[in-house]
């Protein structure tokens, strides 16, 4: 049996006090992929994963892993997972030999062999000349690799990572993703959560996009950008200028459905290709459209969620979002609406 | 992105496809076995052992409060209550060196409440490791520090002019009884510190039980200089069985069924808090 599921999980639900933190959500992982979970801060990605990690119960649904249900034995589930989370989870007053040393023998490993696995993935995580510094000393870019390290002691064949790049350099950032696709060449699966589409992008297979507690959409990285285009272009109306003129000619010369941002007399346009954008802007100029800035860009997590739920996605950030739209024409919030991509 | 991945190569290209699910799974095992749980406790004493000698400052209140409360006791009270200072060591020492052992597994219970708030717990909970290990391994590390408290205490004595009775072996028992019953007592505040929400709070918690475990209690002062009713409770203090236990070890050199009652409850204790300490460490997670 080579081709059990990594990870299947059925209406998982974790409820704090009233907050439904996860709302019944459905993951099927296939082995050897990298899925890749996104969503914004607090729409229960870290809570998925962690009751997936048997970290926190599970209050309704049920999970395997591997087969082995996660609820009735934890225990087996512990010995085919490592888990990194957002906060480095080693001992800040030993040293980085000494940590991998214990993660080791802590997982039945003889002395000598949980010190040649200590200096392999010290090796291996380019940290040898950290090895005998205490952890304190240690830049965020050092710490994560050596809590990964520390995950992959005993070769586990399922890798949870729990944002695995927030808050590092980009530098670090591309190391840590040949890093995270080089597990999955030796023969791990790896269940990843993150904000950033690109990363999702960079890295997944698949991506299960998840907010307030469900799962809005599922599909390949293609398809869920598909779903906002290739490119996007944002246009700043001039005051007084027409909305509803602006969006027809949208729609007839891109053929696309604009998406009004909560900021008034703000559009963003889904296009296939960049080049797209001079044809609109030309179409506004002939239909006597004024506008006042223009930018184009490739579609940013928020467009995704926009285009999925109807709302914008990263409540507080970039420039102070309104959560619900001011502008007539968009599908309103409504939280039961769901887009599947692909359905499993 | 064509990033520069020196230093940092993929995993293993050397070895690919080297990990394999479905033995992986095959592998597994259904629970800890009892040699896993012992030799992951000791691994957790070794990680104990190794943060107090890189905070040696741990160590203040099992050499300090020893040597202070010592000589204080001794010279306020010694006149009063045994007409002089010499006359009161044998009532005294052992005394304190209950009291010093009871506030250093205070501090087991504090400690843990810390520990358990860092990053590497959460690590500890995601392994297939025996839920007592966490626990019990400070405690055993913390059998050096209670070593230091009684033992500093009785080295204090002899040096202000206390001559215990029961001669070098007495006072080994002295001290081999005054541990075990700290270590049997800090399961109490194990399980403080797995259901306080800060150290903070394990602190004040453990001290109302502190205070009158140690005070009222036939410690410091014979018994009959109480009221009645305050000797009630002091006769069945298992403070006091501890302080008479190691009073008649150190002084006269004999096991006493004192030593035996101090057994009992030592046993009792760990009986219900070390089961109890496991769950709430487990339902925390």
């Amino acid at each position: 049996m080579t081709d059990i599921t990594a990870v299947d999980a059925v209406g998982l639900v974790k409820a704090f006090g009233r907050l439904r933190a996860v709302d019944g959500i459905d993951l099927q992982v296939q082995q050897g992929e990298i899925f890749g979970v996104l969503g914004p801060n607090g729409a229960g990605k870290t809570t998925a994963l962690q009751m997936l990690a048997t970290l926190l119960p599970i209050d309704a649904g049920q999970a395997r892993i591997f087969g082995v249900d996660v609820a009735r034995e934890p225990h087996r589930v512990r010995q085919l997972i490592g888990v990194t989370g957002q906060f480095a989870s080693v001992d800040e007053d030993l040293t980085a030999t000494e940590n991998l040393w214990m993660f080791g023998r802590l997982q039945g490993l003889r002395s000598a062999d949980a010190r040649a696995a200590a200096r392999r993935l010290l090796a291996q995580f380019d940290l040898e000349e950290a090895a005998d510094k205490p952890i304190a000393q240690f830049s965020g870019g050092m710490r994560r690799r050596l809590d990964l390290a520390a995950s992959l002691i005993t070769r586990p064949p399922l890798i949870f990572l729990d944002e695995p790049t927030t808050g590092l350099d980009p530098r670090t950032r591309g190391q840590m993703w040949d890093t995270i696709r080089g597990l999955v060449a030796e023969g791990c699966t790896v269940l990843l959560t993150t904000q950033y589409l690109d990363e999702a992008d960079q890295l997944a297979g698949r991506i299960a996009v998840i907010d307030r507690g469900r799962k809005v959409a599922e599909g390949t990285p293609d398809e869920l950008k598909a779903s906002v285009g290739n490119s996007t272009l944002q246009v700043q109306l001039a005051e007084g200028a027409d909305q509803e003129l602006a969006v027809q000619v949208v729609r007839k010369i891109a053929g696309a459905e604009p998406v009004l941002t909560p900021e008034s007399g703000r559009m963003n346009v889904p296009l296939d290709t960049a080049d797209r954008a001079a044809d609109v802007l030309i179409g506004f100029r002939q239909a006597g459209v004024a506008i006042t800035s223009v930018n184009v860009d490739k579609p940013t997590l928020d467009e995704v969620f926009f285009a999925i739920t109807g709302r914008g996605a990263i409540a507080g950030a970039g420039d102070g979002d309104d959560p619900h739209p001011a502008g007539t024409g968009t599908s309103e919030a409504d939280a039961g609406h769901e887009t599947v991509l692909e359905v499993q | 992105m064509t990033t520069m991945t020196a230093g940092l190569p993929p995993a293993g290209n050397a070895q690919l496809r080297t990990v394999d699910p479905a033995a992986a799974v095959a592998r597994t095992r259904p629970r800890t076995t009892g040699a896993e749980t012992i030799s992951q406790t000791l691994i957790m004493a070794w990680r104990a052992l190794k943060k107090m000698r890189r905070n040696p400052e741990q160590f203040f209140d099992v050499t300090l409060q020893p040597l202070l409360f010592t000589a204080m006791f001794a010279y306020i009270f010694g006149g009063a209550i045994s007409g002089n200072v010499h006359s009161y060591l044998p009532l005294l020492i052992p005394g304190i060196v209950a009291q010093t052992v009871l506030t250093t597994c205070m501090s087991t219970g504090v400690q843990l409440r810390e520990d358990m708030e860092k990053g590497v717990f959460d690590r500890f909970k995601a392994l297939p490791m025996a839920r007592i290990a966490p626990l019990a391994g400070p405690m055993v590390a913390d059998l050096v520090r209670y070593l230091i408290a009684a033992g500093l205490t009785f080295v204090m004595g002899v040096i202000i002019g206390y001559r215990p009775g029961g001669g070098v072996l007495g006072v080994l028992g002295a001290i081999v009884l005054a541990i075990f019953t700290g270590w049997a007592l800090a399961w109490i505040f194990t399980f403080i510190g797995t259901i306080a929400k800060s150290a903070r709070s394990v602190q004040g918690i453990s001290f109302l039980f502190l205070f009158p475990l140690t005070f009222l209690s036939n410690a410091f002062v014979p018994v009959t200089t109480l009221p009645g009713w305050l000797q009630g409770f002091v006769k069945i203090n298992p403070v006091s069985h501890l302080v008479s236990a190691t009073r008649a070890l150190a002084d006269h050199g004999v096991v006493t069924g004192e030593a035996g009652w101090t057994l009992l409850a030592c046993l009792a204790v760990i009986a219900v808090f070390a089961p109890l300490s496991v769950r709430s460490y487990r339902r925390r997670m």
